[in-house]
């Protein structure tokens, strides 16, 4: 899928989530550092008869779901079908694409994303999002990958806290055993999974309410995959997680809910078949379009 | 005795597994031909360069001395002697005053076109086309007409006049460069809750670098050479050094034209190493851009 080129959005400045306290990493300079964050959940987020044009092209309709706070929500369906144009309605993404249009709500906390009037930067600071491709930031060293979202988004941190975040981060993230002799080698010095790793601990720099993850494993090895599986699984009680995957044992291993989108027939916009429980949409799904891609026999 | 045992007739399998080494000897050959034939090429392509080099720099060099660098050319063109010193300066002077007006004025209009887009843009975009095709005499006589004929002859006519000529160079240069940078890049940055004006300097401009700082050398490297737009500007001034560029100037280029038009051997000797000179500048200033350019990761631990 080509993603083009970013362009300014006609939306501007309010505050989209009430700003938290920044949360207290003082106290985790020990080895074993926990990937939650204390004392802190996600944000809810709700999906709301949502439908994605590309200019005219309608490429996904009929939305709707909810995401509760500590649970991993994964999204399956062929190829095309619009799981990663809702994955990128819900960070404001979409409409960044020059011919992207929405028409419905995305609700985080509450306050709908789309609308009009809010401020797309303020959205991302909140949600995050690890893509497809691991991308690193060429020009930086690891280090700075890891903290260019406080550098650049002007986060208010003073640069002295920066090396305990890259180490809390980068730990959560499952690299920093790897990486902690070598901080100032480039990013694109890394193998594909370590990349990818560095791209999740970057995200969790920022500390967003909400992570969204579009086929993070796509592209890496069984062992990463597992590593990365089981930060899912550590991070998901600090924050909201939606994740795309053609892999059903890896949403049958790492979701609570599982969306299964489809595209109805050829040429048709792709829509949302069921919504349910990971364990019932696997084992007794309700339509036969769920069971058939489940089990294999399409997409 | 062995040349007489006859083949054994070939069974459609054995076609199949042999049909690659069948075909082995005449893409032996092709490769070879397409090597030989490149590689001509690229040996004709550095001969041409070498021999200008070699044959500026073998005539130049007789000439070129201590002498030629710190004086100005003698009185009398006849005269051997004397130097290029004002032309030098001149045109590090003007040309970097040039360069600093195109290259900001070029990385915006570039950041303009491919990042932001939109109807502004695509006007620039098309008088930046345009610019590209306007010959650079006609630039120095628009520069002529509505700056010299008010102020007069000047340095700063000349740099207006090569920024003129540097500036859809710079344009083009920068906004290929930008192309080329991910659009995963940008939306990694903005995915971090990063502004778009941020993100564009810096994630995209660092990104681009390189590319970007390669294509100013060249707009250097052009305006350094340009005669014809200063001719009109800056006019030249051969009789003593001038450092105010609101002042009628010379450059190395003014001088090498002028020295190599005139009968004398002396003044042509003199445009030889002129040359050479400008060669020289041009070399010494790309080098520095690559030095600088040079990635560097300066914070961390
Ligand atoms: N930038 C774009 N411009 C135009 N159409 C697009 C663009 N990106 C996606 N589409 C269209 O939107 C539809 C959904 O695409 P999307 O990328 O969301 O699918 P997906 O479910 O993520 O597929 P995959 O599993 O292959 O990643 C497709 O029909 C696609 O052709
Ligand atoms: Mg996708």
């Amino acid at each position: 899928m080509t993603t083009p080129e970013p362009t300014n959005v006609p939306v501007k400045i309010r505050t989209v989530v009430t700003e938290r306290a920044p949360s207290d990493i003082s106290g985790l300079e020990n080895e074993t550092i926990d990937a939650a964050l204390p004392g802190r959940t996600g944000s809810r987020v709700e999906i709301r008869d949502l439908s994605a044009f590309y200019g005219s092209h309608l490429a996904v309709t009929g939305v709707n779901l909810i995401v509760e706070p500590t649970e991993v929500t994964a999204l399956i369906g062929p190829s095309g079908c619009g799981k990663s144009t809702v994955l990128r309605c819900v960070n404001g993404m979409h409409l960044n694409t020059p011919t992207g249009r929405v028409q419905g709500q995305v609700l985080i906390d509450d306050i709908n994303i789309l609308g009009k009037g809010v401020d797309p930067v303020l959205v991302r600071r909140n949600v995050g999002m690890v893509f497809q491709r691991p991308n690193p930031f060429p020009t930086m060293s690891i280090y700075d990958n890891v903290v260019a979202g406080l550098r650049l988004g002007r986060r208010g941190r003073r640069t002295s806290e920066y090396d305990d975040i890259v180490e809390v981060s980068l730990t959560r993230a499952g690299l920093w055993p790897e990486v902690k002799d070598r901080l100032k080698a480039a990013g694109s010095s890394l193998s594909g999974g370590q990349q990818q790793r560095l791209c999740i601990a970057r995200a969790l720099a920022v500390e967003p309410r909400v992570l969204l993850m579009d086929e993070p494993c796509s592209a890496l090895d069984p062992i990463s995959t597992l590593v990365i599986e089981d930060l899912i699984a550590e991070l998901k009680a600090s924050y909201t997680i939606i994740i795309v995957t053609h892999n059903m044992q890896q949403a049958a291993r790492v979701s609570d809910t599982t969306a299964f989108l489809t595209v109805p027939g050829l040429g048709q916009a792709g829509a949302l078949v069921e919504i349910g429980p990971t364990s019932r949409i696997f084992s007794n799904p309700n339509e036969k379009a769920t069971e058939d891609y489940i089990t294999g026999k399409v997409g | 005795m062995t040349d007489t045992i006859v083949a054994a007739p070939i069974t459609r399998r054995q076609q199949i597994v042999q049909a690659p080494i069948r075909h082995r000897g005449r893409r032996r050959v092709v490769d070879a031909t397409m090597t030989g034939i490149l590689a001509a090429v690229m040996i004709a392509c550095v001969a041409v360069l070498l021999w200008v080099l070699g044959y500026v720099a073998s005539i130049g060099l007789q000439f070129l001395g201590p002498e030629f660098l710190t004086q100005t050319p003698p009185g009398n063109p006849a005269d051997a002697g004397g130097g290029f010193v004002n032309g030098i300066i001149g045109s590090v002077e003007i040309v970097g005053i040039a360069t600093a007006i195109a290259v900001p004025l070029g990385m915006s209009a570039a950041v303009l076109i491919v990042e932001y887009g939109g109807r502004l843009a695509r006007w620039v975009s098309f008088l930046t086309d345009v610019l590209v095709g306007v010959p650079t005499i006609v630039t120095g006589a628009f520069v002529y007409a509505i700056w010299v004929t008010q102020f007069g002859f000047s340095g700063l006519a000349g740099a207006v006049a090569l920024a003129l000529v540097m500036l859809p160079l710079v344009i083009r240069s920068t906004a290929e460069m930008l192309r080329l940078v991910p659009a995963e890049l940008r939306e990694a940055s903005l995915a971090l809750g990063v502004t778009k004006a941020r993100t564009i300097t810096s994630i995209v401009l660092p990104t681009a670098r390189t590319g970007v700082i390669t294509g100013v050398m060249l707009a250097v490297a052009r305006a350094m050479g340009e005669t014809a737009p200063l001719l009109l500007t800056a006019l030249g001034n051969d009789l003593f050094t001038e450092v105010n560029p609101t002042h009628r100037m010379s450059t190395l280029s003014l001088q090498i034209f002028g020295s190599a038009i005139t009968g004398y051997k002396a003044a042509q000797a003199r445009a030889w190493a002129g040359a050479l000179t400008l060669i020289a500048i041009v070399l010494i200033a790309t080098i520095v851009a690559r030095l600088a350019s040079r990635r560097t990761f300066t914070s961390g631990r």
